[in-house]
């Protein structure tokens, strides 16, 4: 469809900033609703077992505490285990959440303590004491790598890799060999807001259940089949996320303790984790990566050779696309990768954001800054000498790839014309800069989803979709695209989300909201004007130059009116009217994009990725090994950009945590006791305001009709492909040191 | 043997109001406005001093407030992100945060903001890195260090305009 | 956290009564921290804050006093200690953030506890905070652990920066308590871990710090606090150096030195000073005064990447002072 932007594509403000700056924004523990208990988990302090005796006597006596539920006395739950699976699609068998007395992973838990108050909740959990028979387990990354394997049954999204040419042969061939092997710690997502969940057990018995999730569905999918709930019995709500970046893909165990304590007491309830328990559950795995590069002095890839594993838990077998991109997207006749999970007695690993890719473009890139020098060629040139026009691993066209004016445009901005070639030449005082580059590859996909457009009788449009605006911009792009579909103006627009109940939408994450939401609302404004027309054409008493207008097809909606185009312009009526005019209250459509045929087919034949290319300058102190970015530069091919100050905020917030990849984030896992130790914000170390310098994001002109049906390519993870490997290529630059490890910390 | 589960006095003035009650000593000025006065425009980050989402004024300087007993500062003046401006009306830093997109999910919002009022009370703006260093109690997660410091540059800007204004 | 009782007293010898299983509260910044963390388990706390230790004071003497109540951020921004003792102000404001500078105090700023992931945690075994149980942070995932003064029963590191500062200042605390008041070295303070690593100094039961006296001296421009961390803000130390030169001329007359974030409190060692002494600054000079500082240092499973950076920055710490190029605490480049 051709799309002429008013709306769309400008820098709207959020339309939720309101709410958010002035402390109204509702997140998931705030609720109040009245005789709500408060529930504190106890986790487990081994990482496998069997609890022997739970005694509860003290915490009992904590006055306000009125129960303690543990596998001991939870209510009935569903019997089978494919009732506990979630929509992400993890094979295996999922963690339900006090199930049994078996300790599966450290930080499990074992009881929840439920109590009047918060205070005497959080005083009770201390005083739970519980035995543990202990049994052996491995949470030693480095031990569990012998016991790699290739689950039987793959995650659903899982994209094998496919070899080309003879990628042995070749790379023993090559002139010029580059060998790394590189690692990247465990992270743990650490949205600012805490998961949680409040249970509001409504005076029909029925639960709303406000859950800090990307998916309000899938949760509520997830608790009636857990809890063997009937459908209506349960409404899931998100309004506002206090990010999540993919910890709320799946339906994390305090909305299952929640739902399930409500069910046993009755009461409303809810149950925070603490910071130190957000360590307890999802985390991006820890990741090895063997790449071997060939390449023919002249630049030219000959052979590149992929290896990697990320770890899983011992019940689960997450899976990540790691060591496919670089296949993807540099032409090289002969390549090979390959990819295996490792067990570790923990929780499961899960995505983070762009799971895969984030460590998996970051680390290959490094390998090809380092296959540039090896053939004395600047890494910009050199990748633009071997760049790729299709998806390479699947000899497939592309909807649009405008990477290299990406690369090119990038370079401008940053200036990396006057780059010396040679690391260290650049100093300023006791400070070596250093300028590196790195390109970034992510998914653009597109999911069916559905919308809901209805006009009120004030004349307000109303909005709803079942997406989650995680920060993401969600509510905004959407009101914009409503806005533009309708032409109406964006204060007359009502923007509902964050409800199980609202018209179906996947899961928020993989950034295809809004792609798939934005199609969604289009659709459904395009489908409720048409309707509105139809409705007034059939009342005879309406105006002549209506009448006419709506026979000729000459009546259209501007700026929240309806118009004659033909003839005289003083025809025109308010949407208030013209809804009175149909004689009714309201008018609804609900829509659901879908490929559609040619969609379909498009997908089939053609493969669809969002580009990009980072620039990086770092200044390194020669002795002290310290490093600062003073400069990041990021120029994006994502299709069309429905709003480029949200958009921006997106690939500069995925930017600092790629600098948290690159120089901070690691989970120190204890192997001796299976847990991350430094489970807090003083000793997990997120960037800082201090450790961010003012970050330049364009986005490079990409009209793509074909990827989606506005031509959107989502802009979420994109900003965290490749900026870390920029990083990291800079401070090569800066002092000649190749670093194999991510992240890069003082005194490595 | 001293009873441990006496409450205390407390008496606190917040956004304006008087607040007097007898309180658990164990109750943080942050679960205090949260869970007992439906104050939640402050936030739980970490709930020890490390993220400063529950940044608020305490008798005009910026603190955190999950680290204080709600009992121990009797008679203090509170301000929380609820006693700044209002519907139309909004404080010239929120509006600038919102001009700015100096957020995302919104979570860490309200004590960035706090914490840029105090800020600009204290004066360390010299430069966007004096800015920067004097913010960084306040961690955001989605990354919007960019906006932030551009909105609280914007707030600066105004106010030297207001002063000129008033000097002419 | 488990409840207690409170009290504020408003008379020094109200607030050392009845001190079995108490604490005291006065910025809370760790205090509360670690009450949550179920580390701290007090049936009673004394606020403080309402007795007279809130003023910094000219002594007649010439010497400073800074009352224990005085806040971090007050402290660092008095004119008197911003005119003669930058070297502290620039300490405090290495550490913490604004919030916490608003309420922590000077008193507890010497009394906070390790950050130690393994003393936080109470399911670990630690014996500082459950003595005899044994120390997790041995072989564990001590890339923060001490390098210096370590045990066989703790290898925590003391975490504050602002008593680097007063280390190398040689300042003196004073103390009171039901016994009288008294006075001791602020080097003295604090304790080695040995086989009492529960004792973090020689704080008597129910005693408390009512001032940190700093002497009269001034280094000009010849100071420097430098500290190395995971983040470039708000952070602890991975290694930190306090450094003070009295200089004439060319030539070091007196030094005063103190290591933050490798010991297990901040750590000095008088022969280094003494090394500098009536010398001309060099980095030979320098290389010698870092081993020095340095010997006897033990690393651990992740922690030897502290040893190799320590006397850079010793040594960049000593060159800084020597030229008169103090670190700034704002601006992250290091001259």
């Amino acid at each position: 469809m051709t799309v002429i932007s008013t709306t769309i594509g400008q820098s709207v403000s959020r339309i939720d900033g309101f709410a958010k700056v002035t402390g109204q924004a509702r997140y998931a523990a705030e609720p109040h609703p009245s005789g709500m208990l408060y529930g504190v988990i106890v986790n487990s302090p081994i990482a496998r077992g069997r609890i022997e005796t739970i005694r509860e006597e003290a915490a009992r006596a904590v006055p306000g505490v009125v129960e303690i539920m543990t596998h001991l006395n939870r209510p009935h739950t569903a019997l089978f285990e494919k009732s506990y699976v979630d929509g992400l699609g993890v094979p295996g068998s999922p963690y339900r959440p006090l199930h049994d007395g078996e300790i599966r992973f450290n930080g499990q838990p074992v009881a929840v303590v439920f109590a009047e108050t918060f205070e005497a909740a959080r005083e009770a959990a201390m005083l739970m004491e519980v035995d543990y028979e202990r049994w052996p387990h491995n949470a030693d990354f480095e031990v569990a790598l012998h016991q790699k394997y290739m689950p039987e049954k793959p995650r659903s999204n899982y994209v094998p890799p496919k070899s080309r040419g003879k990628a042995a042969e070749a790379y023993a061939l090559s002139p010029i060999k580059v060998e790394g092997h590189y690692h990247l710690a465990p992270e743990h997502h650490n949205p600012m807001e805490m998961h949680a969940t409040t249970v509001i057990v409504e005076d029909d018995g029925k639960f709303t259940v406000w859950d800090k999730t990307q998916g309000p569905q899938a949760v509520q999918a997830y608790l009636t089949s857990a809890l063997s709930l009937s459908k209506d019995q349960v409404r899931v709500r998100n309004p506002y996320v206090g990010g999540a970046f993919g910890s709320g893909l799946r339906a994390q165990h305090n909305v299952f303790l929640a739902a399930l304590a409500a069910k046993m007491l009755k009461r409303s309830v809810r149950v925070s984790l603490t910071r130190q328990q957000m360590f307890t559950h999802v985390f991006r795995p820890e990741a090895i990566m063997d790449i071997a590069l060939g390449a023919t002095p002249d630049g030219t890839l000959q052979s590149m050779i992929v290896e990697g594993v990320t770890d899983t838990s011992r019940f689960e077998h997450n899976m990540e696309n790691l060591v496919v991109w670089g296949l993807i997207n540099y032409k090289c006749p002969n390549a090979t990768a390959d990819y295996k999970v490792v067990p570790r007695d923990t929780y499961t690993s899960s995505d983070m954001r762009a799971p895969g890719a984030a460590t998996g473009v970051n680390l290959f890139e490094m390998a090809i800054d380092e296959m540039a020098y090896a053939c004395s060629m600047d890494p910009l040139t050199f990748r633009l000498h071997n760049y790729s026009d299709i998806d390479a691993m699947h000899d497939m066209p592309l909807t649009s790839k405008a990477l290299r004016e990406a690369m090119l445009q990038g370079a401008e901005r940053f200036g990396w014309q006057n780059r010396p070639m040679t690391p260290g030449k650049m100093r300023d005082g006791k400070e070596l800069i250093g300028w590196g580059m790195a390109t970034g590859i992510w998914d653009a996909m597109f999911s069916p989803t559905s919308a809901r457009a209805r006009l009120t009788a004030d004349g307000r449009l109303h909005i709803a979709t079942a997406a989650s605006d995680i920060g993401t911009g969600t509510y905004t792009i959407l009101a914009q695209t409503a806005s533009e579909a309708f032409n109406i103006p964006l204060d007359q627009i009502d923007i509902e989300l964050g409800d199980s109940t609202l018209p179906q939408c996947p899961t928020e994450g993989g950034s295809w909201t809004a792609a798939s939401a934005g199609a969604a609302v289009w659709l459904a404004c395009q489908s409720l004007r048409e309707k509105l027309f139809k409705t007034l054409g059939k009342n005879s008493n309406i105006s002549a130059w209506l009448t006419e207008g709506l026979r000729h097809n000459t009546v259209v909606l501007q700026d929240g009116f309806l118009k004659n185009t033909d003839g005289d312009e003083a025809f025109e009526m308010s949407l208030r009217d013209a809804l009175s005019l149909t004689g009714q209250t309201e008018l609804e459509v609900e829509e659901t994009a879908k490929p559609g045929l040619r969609g379909t087919i498009s997908q089939m034949r053609k493969a669809r990725f969002t580009h990009s290319a980072v620039f990086c300058e770092v200044r390194v102190d020669e002795e002290l090994g310290i490093v600062r970015v003073t400069r990041l530069v990021n120029a994006v091919a994502a299709g069309r950009i429905m709003n480029p100050k949200t958009a921006a905020s997106q690939v500069r917030g995925a930017m600092v945590m790629a600098t948290g990849m690159a120089l901070h984030e690691e989970s120190l896992m204890d192997e001796r006791v299976g847990r991350f130790m430094n489970h807090n914000f003083s000793e997990y170390h997120i960037p800082a305001h201090a450790d961010i310098p003012d970050m330049d994001v364009l986005f490079v002109n990409e009209e793509d009709t074909e990827v989606s049906p506005l031509g959107i390519k989502g802009v979420g993870e994109i900003g965290m492909c490749g900026t870390a490997a920029a990083i990291a290529n800079a401070i090569f630059h800066a002092t000649g040191r190749r670093h194999y490890n991510l992240p890069i910390v003082p005194g490595d | 043997m001293t009873d441990l589960s006496v409450a205390r006095p407390c008496r606190l003035e917040i956004n304006g109001k008087s607040y007097v009650a007898d309180l658990p000593p164990c109750v943080t000025l942050l679960d205090l406005l949260r869970e007992r006065l439906d104050l939640t425009g402050t936030k739980k980050g970490c709930d020890h001093g490390q993220c400063g989402a529950c940044t608020v004024l305490v008798d005009g300087k910026r603190v955190k407030s999950c680290l204080i007993f709600a009992v121990s500062i009797p008679d203090a003046k509170v301000i929380t992100i609820e006693g700044l401006g209002s519907e139309g009306h909004l404080h010239p830093m929120q509006q600038a945060f919102i001009d700015r997109d100096a957020f995302q999910c919104g979570y860490c919002t309200p004590g960035q903001i706090m914490s840029a009022i105090a800020l600009l009370e204290e004066g360390h703006t010299q430069s966007r890195e004096e800015i920067r260093e004097f913010m960084s109690g306040n961690l955001c997660r989605c990354g919007a260090y960019n906006g932030i410091i551009d909105a609280i540059e914007q707030v600066i800007a105004q106010q030297q305009k207001n002063r000129t204004g008033e000097a002419a | 956290m488990r409840q207690f009782s409170y009290s504020r007293p408003t008379a020094l010898s109200d607030a050392w009564d009845d001190f079995e299983h108490a604490r005291y509260l006065a910025g809370g910044t760790n205090l509360v921290d670690l009450m949550k963390s179920d580390v701290e388990r007090p049936n009673h706390v004394i606020d403080l804050n309402s007795l007279p230790l809130n003023k910094v004071e000219e002594l007649p003497d010439g010497r400073l006093r800074l009352g224990a109540l005085v806040t971090n951020a007050d402290t660092a921004a008095h004119p008197l200690v911003t005119e003669r003792y930058p070297l502290l102000a620039s300490a405090i404001l290495a550490g913490a953030s604004p919030q916490i500078r608003n309420r922590a105090t000077n008193g507890g700023n010497l009394n906070q506890r390790t950050r130690c992931h393994y003393f936080y945690d109470p399911d670990m075994a630690c014996n500082k905070r459950s003595p005899g149980t044994g120390c997790s942070a041995k072989g564990g995932r001590n890339r923060i652990m001490a390098i210096l003064g370590t045990s066989e029963a703790c290898i925590a590191t003391f975490p504050s920066d602002m008593c680097v500062a007063l280390a190398a200042l040689n300042a003196t605390v004073t103390l009171a308590g039901s016994q009288g008041e008294r006075s001791v070295a602020f080097r003295d303070y604090h304790r080695l871990p040995g086989d009492q690593p529960w004792q973090d100094n020689i704080l008597l039961p129910g005693e408390i710090v009512t001032s940190i006296d700093l002497p009269a001296l001034s280094f000009g421009p010849h100071y420097t606090y430098l500290k190395i961390r995971d983040r470039l803000s708000f952070a602890f130390a991975i290694v930190s150096v306090a450094v003070g030169l009295q200089m004439e001329s060319d030539v070091i007359q007196k030094a005063h030195i103190a290591l933050g974030g490798v010991g297990t409190k901040p750590w000095c060692v008088p022969e280094a000073e003494a090394l500098l002494e009536g010398k001309t600054p060099s980095l030979s000079l320098f290389r010698d005064t870092a081993e020095c500082l340095l010997r006897g240092a033990v690393t651990d499973r992740d922690n030897a990447a502290k040893l190799r950076l320590a006397p850079r920055v010793i040594m960049r710490a000593l060159s800084q002072a020597a030229d008169g190029t103090p670190q700034s605490q704002t601006y992250k480049s290091i001259s």
